[in-house]
């Protein structure tokens, strides 16, 4: 099994989310792209949700690096962005837009990608 | 939000990124994001083949095993200490164009297979590592794939002590493979190799959705 890169998580994820256990909002994929709105946090936001915050400030995280960020199950940054969401200050966006799934287009696009980085 | 390096980049890496600090926020282009799976046994390489290619130091969550199944909606079994966590690996490619690309190191036993399933959500494709000094390890794995519908390609990794008296066809009969599923022979250590194998599987994803005649 892959080594424990160290630390404890910041927030045990059993408090994480105040016992709350199922978000608001349907499903966010482990690759949606949790965005800061920007709008200042309310005083007396849970620790977790300001820590999963303060990680937007820098910029755009998906899900899953989120998690990663903050040493959280990606159930858990789940739950802690819908709640972010339903208070205005967090937008997730899905990872591609649902007509470009099955674009075979996309698939050329990451072929390319790929031949032109192997050859840097 | 402070990281402890767990490695020092490789030399390849470095290249591909020079002066990117370890900041691991999207950059503003990324607009497409898709992943691939890279799955196989314990020890078969795919933290070494992720790590490869990554722009990133390869980042890790904490799974509970129990989690997956219950998808989104409960998080009992991440309060219940005992709970047996794995680590799911993940790397990530910025291509140009807008492209980022996330390879997920997916272990392929079957009782992963919540999590097996809530990480292949909406995926392209896998990549199935095998080792050759032990095929069989990669049946459950192969297993799941076909079970989750996911297209994929095999790459076997080249470690030196693996028999040498396998031929390609052999191989293809021990793991049952269908005629038009890639196999392509992988140094995990290596970028170009790496990079190689990934590209056997989007050209197979590419020529599944060609048009028929074509
Ligand atoms: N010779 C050779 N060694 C390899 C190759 N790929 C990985 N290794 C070595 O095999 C060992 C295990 O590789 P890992 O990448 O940790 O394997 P893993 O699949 O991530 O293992 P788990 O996370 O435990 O499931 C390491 O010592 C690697 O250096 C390869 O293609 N060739
Ligand atoms: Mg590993």
């Amino acid at each position: 099994m892959t080594g424990r890169r160290g630390g404890r998580p910041l927030v045990p994820a059993y408090l994480s989310t105040g016992g709350v256990a199922r978000p608001s909002r349907p499903h966010l994929e482990r690759l949606s792209v949790l965005t800061g709105t920007g709008t200042p946090a309310p005083a007396g936001l849970p620790a977790a949700q300001l820590a999963l915050l303060d990680a937007l400030d820098d910029g755009s995280l998906t899900v899953v690096e989120a998690a990663a960020l903050l040493r959280l199950p990606v159930s858990a940054v789940r739950v802690l962005a819908a709640e972010l969401m339903d208070r205005d200050l967090v937008l997730a966006r899905a990872p591609i837009p649902p007509a470009e799934r099955f674009d075979p287009d996309l698939l050329k696009r990451v072929a390319d990608g790929l031949r032109a980085l192997k050859h840097t | 939000m402070a990281f402890a390096p767990s490695s020092t980049p490789s030399d390849t890496r470095a290249r591909r990124t020079a002066g990117a600090s370890e900041d691991i926020h999207l950059p503003a282009t990324a607009r497409d994001l898709v992943k691939i799976l890279v799955a196989g046994p314990f020890g078969v390489g795919k933290t070494t083949l992720i790590d490869s290619v990554s722009e990133i130091r390869p980042l890790h969550t904490e799974e509970p095993l129990s989690e997956a199944s219950a998808r989104v909606d409960d998080l009992a079994g991440v309060r219940d200490k005992r709970t047996t966590t794995v680590a799911v690996d993940f790397g990530r490619i910025s291509l140009p164009g807008g492209v980022v690309l996330y390879l997920f190191g997916t272990p392929g036993q079957e009782r992963f297979r919540a999590l097996w399933d809530d990480i292949a959500y909406g995926a392209l494709g896998a990549l199935v590592l095998v080792d050759g000094r032990r095929i069989d390890a990669s049946f459950d794995v192969l297993g799941l794939v076909e079970e989750t519908g996911l297209p994929y390609a095999v790459a076997l990794n080249a470690f030196p002590d693996a028999p040498r008296h396998h031929t390609g066809e052999q191989l293809r009969a021990a793991l049952d493979l269908a005629a038009d599923t890639p196999m392509v022979t992988c140094d995990a250590r290596d970028a170009d190799s790496s990079f190689d194998a990934l590209l056997a599987l989007v050209q197979h994803l590419i020529d599944r959705h060609a048009p028929e005649g074509r």
